[in-house]
């Protein structure tokens, strides 16, 4: 095992952590507002994905226009709106009908909704996975980085999440807006008495949220192939990173997604048959040492 | 009320192989077993574990491995892969336990996703295919399991056990510490109720009879696979519970009857199975959370108050 190969694990896990990193941080925007754990948010991953491929090869030939092709760049911005109006109408008409109700009832919900969405598509596409074919020309291709040469579609992937993710800090920590947010988390009924729309900023967070889980569903999209599965198995791994982290924060989502990528990718290149159970295991040790999590607060 | 619900469910019991399928009423019984053995941890404790499956799972592969490979019996094999899960739910119940609420069910479905990984990739699983070909055997030496009547019967027996264990345990002292303690845990704590342990055994209690229903159901199959450790079997088995009714006794076999069924009539329309499960849980969760045996339970109280 030479350093080069570890180098390259490194970056190929980085390349997972920003999935986990972006994510978790809709999961930790998202139960900071509502105290909902979102368990349809890899179901709406997928359906990113998703809205990228059909906008590219079918939609088209639906609409009688069989020229017409949604591109990567316009998935990018697509995708993210369509999977945030289904979410808000989602939030909207069934979501709010149950806080009033035990936390339960919200992750049963968003449960019955992820396997709806899995098994309608699961219906009409390959659960193998369809290929995306429409990286653009410009980010095809490998890069050197001197000490490896790396997949350039990877790196803009990277890139793009990291900005996005640390912009969605900003604005949450930083600006009057995101300030009104998290007074909102602390006391709705205050906010609302200083004229506030709580119940629309409650639809609008979670629009937010989950329009973050369709991003990375449409970066996703042209590195693992599109199927009505992916977002399945990389929720319980995302789940397990929310444990790690603790929900009280969002640069800890952020930080905590990326770290456990890299571990990932790092135990791929030294122990393979862990790769895929590392971060559960990791979330045992973090259980026993500090129960609540990394940069979670105790629990009343 | 209960009484009309007891008769019932021991007539029909008796009766099943007359009136469907005995590998269907089989199949039924174990689903039942399994949903009442979570539903003393949900609806009697109020904790939601999103990993069942890997109870139910977990002691199928090993009733399956200890029968094929080491050649024990049915009962023998059925009572290792209880012991297993109830060992496993220890473990799992002590972890989970450190968090509440929603945390819970994320730790929990982490969990099981090792168990999972490790039916994937162990040598003894067979990987993709699970273990096949398990036989039945012999019960106690005396009866032929491989007829399905009396296999029916031996899974009836099974099934009356673990129901009367948690019947008993729900209507025992420790069952109202654990009702206590959904209803005001910080209450039964001043109380000085040590809340952590009484969680754990009701944790461990329930894997355990998890087990058993998973087990039981690798000798009437006579196979275990992945889908008896896939967090999607840890949904089914929300829902059976949540459907029937959850805290309610008989709720969950009700539950279990209607998706088993739902599943036996849209075997043949593939992934739209999911689809209506999918969409029973949204139903079920915004308009009647009590299930079945609940809203009769309260109709029935309304009427008579």
């Amino acid at each position: 095992m030479n350093i080069d190969a570890i180098l390259a694990q490194t970056m190929l896990g980085l390349s997972q952590g920003v999935f986990y990193a972006m994510l978790s941080l809709g999961l930790a925007i998202i139960f900071g507002l509502l105290n909902v754990i979102n368990f349809a948010h890899g179901a709406l991953y997928m359906l990113g994905a998703f809205v990228a491929l059909i906008g590219y090869s079918y939609i088209g030939p639906w609409l009688g226009y069989p020229d017409f092709q949604m591109g990567f760049w316009w998935a990018l911005i697509v995708a993210p709106l369509v999977v945030a109006c289904f979410g808000m109408l989602m939030e909207r008409f069934m979501l709010r009908r149950l806080y009033q109700f035990d936390h339960i009832y919200g992750l049963l919900l968003t449960f019955g909704v992820a396997l709806v969405l899995q098994g309608v598509l699961s219906n009409y596409f390959n659960i193998s996975g369809t290929a995306y074919p429409a990286t653009p020309e410009s980010l095809r291709g490998i890069v050197n980085l001197g000490f490896m040469y790396f997949p350039k579609y990877r790196l803009f992937a990277i890139v793009l999440s990291v900005i996005v993710c640390f912009a969605t800090w900003y604005m949450i920590e930083r600006t009057s807006l995101g300030a009104v947010l998290r007074a909102g988390q602390e006391n709705p009924k205050l906010v609302e008495a200083f004229g506030i729309n709580v119940p629309r900023m409650i639809t609008l967070t979670f629009g937010f949220g989950v329009a973050l889980a369709a991003l990375a569903g449409v970066l996703a999209a042209p590195i693992y192939s599109v199927s009505p599965l992916m977002g399945a198995d990389l929720i319980i791994t995302v789940f397990a990173v929310v444990v790690i982290g603790g929900m009280g924060s969002i640069l800890g989502a952020i930080v905590t997604g990326l770290t456990l990528g890299l571990v990932q990718g790092l135990t791929q290149a030294l122990y393979p048959p862990a790769a895929n159970t590392v971060i559960f295991f990791i979330m045992v040790v973090v259980l026993l040492i500090r129960p609540a999590g990394l940069f979670g607060k105790a629990e009343g | 009320m209960n009484k009309v619900f007891w008769v019932l469910l021991i007539v029909l019991g008796l009766a099943a192989p007359w009136l469907t399928y005995p590998v269907f009423a089989m199949k039924l019984l174990c689903f039942a077993l399994f949903a009442c053995a979570f539903n003393l941890l949900l609806g009697y404790v109020g904790l939601l574990s999103f990993g069942h499956a890997a109870f139910f799972g977990g002691a199928a592969y090993i009733t399956g491995h200890v029968i094929t490979a080491w050649g024990f019996g049915p009962l023998p094999g059925i009572l290792t892969g209880t012991l297993f899960a109830m060992m496993l739910g220890a473990i799992f119940g002590a972890l989970a336990i450190r968090r509440q609420g929603i945390y819970f069910a994320m730790i929990t479905l982490a969990l099981a996703q090792i168990i999972f990984f490790l039916a994937l990739k162990l040598p003894f699983t067979g990987g993709e295919n699970g273990l096949q070909g398990i036989p039945r055997g012999t019960l106690l030496g005396v009866f032929d399991l491989n007829e399905p009547i009396t296999m029916y019967y031996f899974v009836f027996a099974v099934f009356m056990v673990g129901f009367l264990i948690i019947y008993r345990t729900i209507h025992s002292p420790f069952g109202q510490i654990l009702t206590a303690i959904r209803e005001n845990e910080p209450r039964a704590r001043s109380l000085g109720y040590n809340v952590e342990r009484f969680k754990l055994i009701a944790f461990t209690l329930s894997a355990t009879l998890a087990g058993t229903a998973g087990a039981t159901k690798a000798v009437i199959f006579q196979f275990a696979s992945l889908t008896d450790v896939h967090w999607q079997m840890s949904g089914e088995v929300v829902l059976m519970t949540l459907l029937g009714g959850m805290g309610t006794l008989f709720g969950p076999i009700a539950g279990a009857a209607a998706v088993i069924t739902l599943q036996d009539e849209l075997a043949s329309f593939g992934s739209w199975v999911q689809v209506a499960i999918g969409g029973i849980f949204v139903v079920c969760v915004l308009l009647f959370r009590r299930g079945f045996v609940g809203e009769l339970a309260r109709l029935v109280k309304a009427k008579s108050s």
